[in-house]
């Protein structure tokens, strides 16, 4: 390699660095902006209300016996008579849990009969004692609007309450194919039935998840596809627009 | 230090808010990854979330030249004394930020093999849950330490009234004198 060339790749070594100021930003600006989070994201719990108010744990503790963290725990009590928490014989009369082991897998919600436990997308929050993690009842139960209680060190943003998880196991909830598409939810205070989450038999129509995901589902589906494997592409992505192989900077 | 005793007025004051500032917006952080929290710690790194936004870029592998020590992951019963000696042998001021559960409480691993809490080690200024918390998640509980650093007194060492809220004085770990097996000495 002669002088003038290793003077000239000093330059072309540069032009690299010099051009990406001019590119598009990729940086989430997190404390202003989130992330849009993906359908079935598993955040901070709530306990669910029905409509009229009444509560919907019925301190069956099946959420805390199915527990991997044994996080969960939950004491029930007879409802009072006169003024009853929740339709059922008994409800929560204790719910605690220990957000410093919870894993957010989601088997509570799964395991939960009334769908009284779910989660939000809330997933921006970090304590400064230890007490602060265990969250009673007082802090899970939603409030008269059907909104989860946001508490100081949360940073809760628009669209963080809405969807909770568990909704699309309304369709079709024990794989029953005459169920399909049908919401078997019972309502939630202040947001009502949702319509059943699509594409549970037709992948065509799942495809209206979060943008990132898209893209990343897209970017995995060419790449199956360079190394010839047409038919193991994920679901859902058969009719993505396939890109031109990008050439510059491959020249000789 | 000998600045316990110091009696504010308006210069300490400017002084001491600059410092706080300085500390909070230089913090380094320790390299410290022991699992899959790392893997969110180093996307937390990256482009996409970017920690130089708040001045913590660097991840040193040297305890000398860090301020927090990221406790990212479980940590097993022989890396505790590790874990302990990296934090002894940072400078002070510094802080630690238990991210995840496993570091927090041991999470699902109640065992034997791992720590039920690093804060049973040393003292956790705050703690970020998730298995694993995202990026955000720990740029969230950075922004808490920040502010922690902030609002707390410069002189104050960090072994006060943090981590499980346990405070150990010499006097409980002083071990009890040792009960001689021989016969009594002759009074």
């Amino acid at each position: 390699m002669s002088g003038v060339d290793g003077f000239f790749n000093f330059f072309k070594g540069f032009f690299v660095t010099g051009k990406l100021p001019f590119k598009p930003k990729v940086t989430v600006q997190y404390p202003e902006v989130k992330r849009p989070k993906p359908e079935r994201f598993h955040g901070r719990h709530v306990l669910n209300r029905y409509e009229d108010g009444m509560e919907k744990c019925i301190g069956c503790e099946l959420c805390a016996g199915v527990c991997p963290a044994r996080c969960i725990y939950v004491r029930g009590a007879d409802n009072p008579p006169d003024a009853p928490v929740s339709p059922g014989e008994r409800y929560g009369f204790v719910y605690e849990i220990n957000f410093l082991r919870c894993i957010h897998c989601d088997m509570c919600v799964e395991a939960c009969p009334t769908e009284a436990i779910t989660e939000s997308k809330m997933f921006e929050w970090s304590f400064v004692s230890r007490q602060d993690a265990i969250y009673t009842k007082a802090e899970l139960v939603v409030d008269d609007e059907g909104n989860p209680r946001q508490l100081p060190w949360e940073d809760w943003k628009p669209g963080d309450e809405r969807n909770t998880s568990a909704w699309m196991r309304a369709t079709s909830p024990a794989g029953v194919a005459a169920k399909e598409g049908q919401p078997l939810w019972s309502g939630e205070l202040g947001y009502g039935v949702r319509p059943a989450q699509a594409g549970q038999s037709d992948p065509a129509a799942a495809d209206h998840a979060a943008p990132f995901d898209k893209a990343v589902r897209e970017l995995a589906g060419n790449a199956l596809r360079g190394i010839g494997v047409e038919g193991s592409a994920p679901r859902g992505i058969e009719n993505a627009p396939q890109k031109p192989k990008h050439q510059k900077g491959n020249k000789k | 230090m000998g600045l316990e005793n110091l009696q504010h007025n308006f210069l300490t004051g400017t002084l001491e808010g600059m410092v706080k500032w300085a500390r909070a917006s230089s913090s380094w952080a320790a390299n410290f990854g022991l699992a899959c929290c790392a893997i969110e710690m180093m996307a937390a790194g990256a482009a996409n979330f970017d920690l130089a936004r708040f001045g913590m870029e660097v991840f040193r592998a040297s305890p000398r030249q860090a301020d927090v020590m990221i406790v990212a992951g479980r940590v097993s019963q022989k890396m505790a004394p590790v874990l302990r000696q990296v934090y002894d042998q940072m400078m002070e001021p510094k802080w630690v930020i238990s991210m995840g559960v496993c570091a927090s409480t041991g999470g699902m691993f109640n065992n034997y093999a791992i720590v039920q809490g690093v804060d049973q080690i040393v003292p956790v200024d705050v703690y970020a849950p998730g298995c694993p918390p995202g990026p955000e998640t720990l740029i969230h509980s950075i922004l808490t330490l920040h502010q922690k650093i902030r609002l707390g007194e410069i002189t104050r060492r960090t072994a006060d009234g943090t981590g499980a809220g346990i405070h150990l004085d010499a006097a409980t770990l002083r071990r009890p004198a040792r009960v001689s097996l021989s016969a009594p000495a002759a009074s």
